[in-house]
């Protein structure tokens, strides 16, 4: 080999080695994202040997450089030789563990537990373990707060007699006393619960489980309610019954509102979890009590919950003690909670059937319908096919088309947006008459609002309707408008007809195509707007490829091509702007193919 | 015949000792403020400055060293509203340690800061692949690669920002308070408070809004704001209509509504012009077990139980000697001068200042009010030494003489240069040791 190969070969790994303790940050981070080259180049030995030690001991003080870092070990394996030497991979991990800023302790936590899982048992007793003793009982808070994140991933690789240390050590990080560690604690203990076996959930994990719900610190108290939907699993009706119930309670009723919003966002789960007894003899009224929180973060929690509980428990019930509490919030004084009740109110109509829903959730759709926000007409509109299975279409408009008539032309031009966004939904339930009837003009008007995206927006609704009600019917309906805009003296309207015309040639015919598409597009490119032209060229790009496709059904479009579309294109790029010319000549090397 | 100082000595003064008549706007100290362990002592001046001094661990006694010293804030300019924005330190608070380096929060009217300060190891690379490579005959084969040696070269304590929080605040902020649970502080200004998440600088939830719909509708403003010491869900706030408001943010996302109001019915008797303006509350914190709340107001030093709102336990009368002088006061701009005050480590003494440099260290048992004087004046008895006070006698200059003039000068009002005021002070947590910002310079105060 000829040496000066070899140089050149191996230089820029020497660089990127130097870089490693380079000034400049950004090259140090880039040197650190390169790690896998580095070591693929000194080979196992080395990297084992040399290079992690090298990365333990000159830690670097940028945490962007750590976090990198950190990520980078967890997919290291191969390179220090494979799983045998994994383990050497700990010690590096360890330190960063320990560092004070959060997001690289956690992606240090990740890593190591990707590593965990290829270790061998010996592994996991001799190194392992003693790092996670070692980080538990660290002087500063940052080790024992990563320390929480490392019990769950090993547990079940561990020997029963380390699994028994494992708990105990567990126990001392539940009853630490920085906030910050019980608060690690907390939010880990559900993963540890879902390894740990069943017979030490009452004798181990139910303890550290109780003194943390009861902290004093609401922080670390809305943190296990997570814990408690892992214990409630991991336990029978009957054991749930008689240790949960009580802590249940209090979480339920809790001081803290963070703590009853924690309750309340899980009100499902933790249903699904402590099973219909205690959702009977509990829940039911626990849950009407935080609908009708004082707080209103806790109702909107709570309201996004109710079609999912509403599933738990018998229709009856849901009538009785459900249904009144539904009705007070449609009228809350938050809209957020009266916006996420829209949301989810829709859900409640296939569990009470069709009757119930025309008697009682009708009038509450027709409320929120006529809410005084936007957001919360837009959410009940959103869901409406959900009714619309249980009621029928005819019911629902008659009431529905005035309030969406409205928003339509609302100020804000992002719910005139979402409704542009919810028109083909509704085209398809409508079915043609209704919506050529109602909304047809409505759709076209749009094509002419004065904001760019509803514009754009427009235009992609006038695609989805096609799709749903079929090329004919934009035959009839659109094309005709079109074609009027296209000689709008104002040139945005000419330029939204453009932009139209390529959004409907996606789903046009032969016909249409030959009949409205090319025309219209080749008149424009006589425009005297720059801006008009170069569109042309752009939208003809995309229209070439589709005409293609359908040559061969119709040999006129294929003729088409070479008559109006070519000369077209050659007369643009011939043209006196330079965005004109380039944007013609894209277009003709696609019509060269 | 018993020690009127109570004890209370001079111990230490830094700054600029001469007596140069033109102080330097930026050298005034606006902030003091010791950590909890009282190894170390912050303050902030109007330049932008935070300077650290470290416990002196090979003196006897408690001194300080100087330790570091950081620009934490500059002068910037708002353009959108044409406002200046100064750079001077408003009030700097400690966070609880996480590793060996030490971390505060500093701010000025509109942006807080969080600092790390740490002792960081230089290292020069001694060795690297492309300086080494002409001995090594070029990078022909990978065993001549080599990993950077590094060798200690010089350690240095650095400070940097590690988060910077802004954007939030529409007024000014007045106070900084870091939670018990280590993970939240929250920021003051006139008529907001909001909380933050130490971790998270972009983002922060309004906890209390008293802005009027309508700004020709304000009373009243905030003045000051702390976090309860072990309860991380309540805090309390002041106002300037002489009221403390404790709120638990356990009730509700929005503070509106306090769960206790402590407020002492005012005497209509006295009322005034001014009576507004003097109950107006400086400053106020809770006592270290979290039972007692201290406020000053312009003329009282209050303390008030927890469990008692409708008045204070224990009134001490600051300034009665300046009730006759308000007119003045109120003329020169003295009578909006926010004096803070401060609980003793175990809660047993309290600590405010006031004018020509005076300030009050008042014991709560005993009810002994000690008054001292921190100026040139102190460090140059010391200085002078022992012998005259052991000698006393009429000339007045021996220590036991000084003080006994001392609580008449206090008094004397035509006497009192109103420029010299003692507006910040710290009480070291664990032992009797004050320290105090006297325009200038810093001074530090012992019980022996």
């Amino acid at each position: 080999m000829n040496p000066e190969e070899g140089d050149e070969a191996l230089y820029p790994i020497a660089v990127l080695i130097d870089e490693l303790k380079h000034d400049d940050v950004a090259l140090r981070l880039n040197a650190i994202r390169r790690l896998s080259t580095i070591a693929l180049a000194l080979g196992p030995d080395r990297t084992r040997e040399e290079l992690i030690p090298f990365l333990d001991e000159s830690i670097d003080d940028e945490d962007e450089v750590l976090l990198a870092l950190a990520e980078e070990l967890g997919a290291f394996v191969d390179y220090v030789g494979g799983p045998t030497f994994a383990h050497l991979l700990l010690a590096p991990l360890e330190t960063l563990a320990g560092v004070e800023e959060t997001v690289v302790r956690e992606k240090a936590v990740d890593s190591i537990g990707k590593i965990v899982a290829v270790l061998s048992q010996q592994q996991v007793e001799e190194s392992y373990i003693p790092m996670v003793k070692r980080l538990s009982a660290s002087d500063w808070f940052t080790g024992r707060t990563s320390a929480c994140g490392l019990y769950a991933p090993v547990y079940s690789l561990a020997l029963p007699q380390t699994q028994e240390l494992l708990r105990s050590l567990y126990s001392l990080l539940a009853n630490d006393d920085t906030p910050m560690v019980r608060r690690a604690a907390a939010t880990h203990l559900s993963k540890l619960t879902k390894k740990v076996q069943k017979e030490f959930i009452v004798s181990d994990i139910l303890p550290m489980f109780v003194k943390l719900a009861e902290d004093e610190q609401d922080s670390v108290r809305l943190l296990t309610v997570e814990d408690l939907i892992a214990v409630a699993e991991s336990l029978t009706t009957d054991e749930n019954k008689t240790h949960l119930l009580t802590i249940l309670q209090s979480l339920c009723y809790d001081k803290s509102w963070r703590v009853r919003y924690m309750v309340a966002d899980k009100y499902v789960q933790l249903g699904k979890a402590v099973g219909n007894d205690i959702v009977r003899e509990v829940l039911i009224s626990a849950y009407v009590r935080v609908l009708k929180d004082g707080e209103a973060e806790v109702r909107t929690a709570a309201a996004g919950q109710v079609p999912g509980f509403s599933l738990l428990i018998e229709p009856d019930t849901v009538l009785k003690e459900i249904l009144p509490c539904v009705k007070d919030l449609v009228t809350d004084t938050s809209q957020h909670v009266r916006a996420a009740l829209a949301t989810q109110i829709s859900g409640l109509a296939p569990i009470l059937g069709k009757d119930n829903t025309i008697e009682h959730l009708l009038p509450l759709f027709l409320q929120l319908l006529k809410d005084e926000t936007p957001e919360v007409r837009l959410n009940i509109i959103s869901k409406l096919d959900k009714v619309n299975e249980v009621i029928g279409i005819d019911l629902l408009s008659q009431s529905l088309l005035p309030a969406i008539v409205e928003l339509a032309e609302d100020k804000q031009w992002r719910v005139r947006l979402a409704i542009i966004e919810n028109i083909p939904l509704l085209a398809s339930q409508l079915g043609v008459e209704f919506f050529d009837e109602k909304l047809g003009n409505l759709c076209m008007s749009w094509l002419g609002d004065c904001v760019f995206s509803i514009r754009e927006a427009a235009t992609t609704n006038l695609r989805k309707l096609t799709e749903v009600f079929g090329v004919d019917w934009a035959k009839q309906a659109i094309v005709p408008k079109i074609l009027t805009m296209s000689t709008h003296q104002n040139y945005l309207f000419r330029m939204t007809t453009i932009f139209s015309i390529t959004t409907l040639s996606q789903v046009a015919n032969a016909d249409l195509l030959k009949e409205f598409i090319i025309p219209t597009v080749s008149t424009l490119a006589a425009d005297p707007i720059p801006n008009i032209r170069f569109n042309v060229a752009k939208s003809l790009e995309t229209v070439i490829p589709i005409v293609r496709k359908y040559a061969g059904q119709d040999p006129a479009l294929g003729g088409a091509l070479e008559e109006v579309v070519r000369p077209t294109l050659v007369k643009l790029s011939e043209d006196s702007d330079q965005d004109v010319r380039y944007y013609a000549q894209m277009a003709l090397r696609v019509l060269q193919g | 015949m018993a020690d009127q100082d109570n004890g209370w000595k001079f111990a230490q003064c830094f700054g600029d000792k001469g007596d140069v008549e033109e102080v330097t706007e930026a050298d005034i100290i606006s902030a003091v403020e010791f950590d909890e362990t009282g190894d170390y002592l912050a303050t902030g001046d109007k330049g932008g400055r935070v300077v650290l001094f470290e416990r002196n661990e090979g003196k006897k006694g408690c001194e300080y060293k100087f330790y570091t010293e950081f620009q934490s804030h500059e002068p910037e300019f708002d353009y959108l509203k044409s406002l200046e924005i100064e750079e001077k330190i408003n009030k700097i608070r400690w966070c609880k340690r996480q590793n060996s380096a030490h971390f505060l929060l500093s701010t000025n009217d509109k942006t807080i800061k969080l600092w790390k300060i740490f002792e960081k190891s230089i290292k020069v690379i001694s060795e690297s692949n492309l300086q080494d490579a002409a001995g090594m005959g070029g990078f022909t084969d990978a065993h001549n690669l080599k990993l950077p040696k590094l060798v200690h070269h010089d350690t240095m304590i650095a400070a940097i920002p590690r988060k910077i929080y802004q954007n939030a605040h529409t007024y000014h902020i007045n106070s900084i308070s870091v939670n018990s649970d280590g993970e939240t502080y929250l920021s003051a200004d006139d008529l907001r408070i909001n909380l933050w998440n130490l971790n998270i600088s972009d983002q922060s939830f309004n906890v209390v809004d008293i802005k009027p719909v309508n700004m020709e509708e304000l009373t009243e403003v905030i003045t000051a704001a702390e976090f309860h010491p072990t309860h991380c869900n309540l805090f309390m706030y002041s106002s300037s209509k002489g009221t403390i408001k404790l709120n638990d943010m356990r009730m509700s996302a929005l503070c509106d509504q306090h769960s206790k109001l402590f407020e002492e019915e005012e005497d209509p008797q006295n009322k005034s012009f001014f009576s507004e303006i003097i109950s107006s509350i400086s400053d106020l914190k809770f006592s270290r077990d979290g039972r007692y709340i201290l406020s000053r107001d312009y003329l009282t030093l209050k303390v008030w139980d927890l469990n008692m709102e409708n008045r204070p336990v224990q009134t001490i009368a600051i300034h009665d000697h300046l009730r006759g002088k308000l007119c003045d006061l109120y003329e020169n701009d003295c009578i909006f001068d926010k004096f803070e005050c401060t609980f003793s480590g175990d809660g047993s003494n309290l600590l405010t200042g006031s004018y020509n440099n005076y300030f009050h260290i008042f014991d709560r048992n005993t009810k002994n009010d000690v008054i001292l004087q921190a100026d040139k004046s102190a460090f140059k008895a010391k200085r002078v030494g022992s012998t005259k006070n052991k000698v006393g006698g009429p000339a007045g200059n021996g220590k036991k003489a000084g003080t006994g003039n001392r609580k008449e000068d206090f008094a004397n009002v035509d006497a009192l240069d109103f420029t010299k005021k003692i507006l910040h002070a710290s009480w070291h947590p664990r032992e009797n040791t004050i320290a105090l910002a006297a325009t200038n310079n810093l001074f530090l105060f012992q019980q022996s």
